[in-house]
């Protein structure tokens, strides 16, 4: 795994968090990754973190779709934390409402979210 | 698309996936550095992360320069390449035109982020984009 994102694992989920330099071979990367740990450690969530992202643009958006997808295949929720307002302004325009993922503002609203249906 | 008078405030060679992030960077630390608000720099920096992409996917690179323009205060990004050309402009800047692996939003959404927005391009003559954004 490259250094432009780690995976935790804690209890049934997988805690993600990118850093802003990623490239997107790293996170098309970080989608393989992800999708076999799922599978393999038998996560019942996902929470990706993007608080440290300034941008996300089409590209990273799709990406970031597509986790959500992939991991709704592999029967894990997932949300996608800390999203800051400017990105969220900026995504609306992109037209990428990211409408087939779940977000949460923070990492502890996404665990009790998990926790609430007994997914972590 | 005429250059503005003096030396860009940066240029960054946009070569492999590591410059995007550069392209990114100058560009935000120099918004920074002129005063822009949170907003309107996330708009313009995601701008120019999609244009950069195009000139490095479909331009096989090319160089980016960022100005800063006086009265009012503004910042001006021109983005070049010398690849294949784009032949029908208004359908690349539609939603959903995608030749590559984008989801084909990024010409035309970096067009509705920005203030200004400028696009020249030949068949065989590489494409140039102009961007300008206030602060």
């Amino acid at each position: 795994m490259s250094e432009a994102a780690s995976i935790y694992s804690v209890d049934k989920v997988l805690l993600v968090a990118i850093r802003d330099n990623i490239t997107d071979t790293d996170i098309i990367n970080l989608q393989e990754e992800l999708s076999e740990r799922i599978v393999s450690q038998k996560a019942r969530g996902v929470v990706i973190d993007i608080a440290a992202l300034e941008i996300v643009d089409t590209f990273v958006g799709r990406i970031l779709a597509q986790l959500s997808a992939i991991s709704r295949l592999l029967a894990a929720e997932t949300y996608i934390v800390g999203m800051r307002p400017a990105v969220a302004m900026t995504l609306v325009e992109l037209d990428m409402d990211l409408a087939g993922s779940r977000t949460a503002l923070s990492l502890s609203h996404a665990l009790r979210a998990l926790k609430a249906k007994g997914l972590a | 698309m005429n250059r503005p008078p003096g030396e860009p405030a940066a240029r960054v060679e946009l070569c492999r996936e590591r410059d995007l992030a550069a392209a990114r960077l100058a560009v935000s630390k120099l918004l920074d550095a002129m005063g822009a608000r949170a907003l309107r720099k996330t708009r313009f920096v995601t701008a120019v992360s999609e244009i950069a992409r195009n000139a490095l996917d479909h331009g096989g690179g090319g160089t980016l320069e960022v100005w800063q323009l006086a009265r009012p205060a503004r910042i001006r990004v021109l983005c070049r390449d010398a690849g294949p050309g784009i032949a029908d402009l208004e359908l690349a800047l539609t939603d959903g035109f995608s030749t590559a692996r984008s989801m084909g939003k990024g010409l035309g959404g970096a067009r509705r982020l920005v203030d200004e927005f400028r696009i020249e391009s030949r068949p065989g003559g590489g494409t140039t984009v102009e961007m300008v954004s206030k602060l």
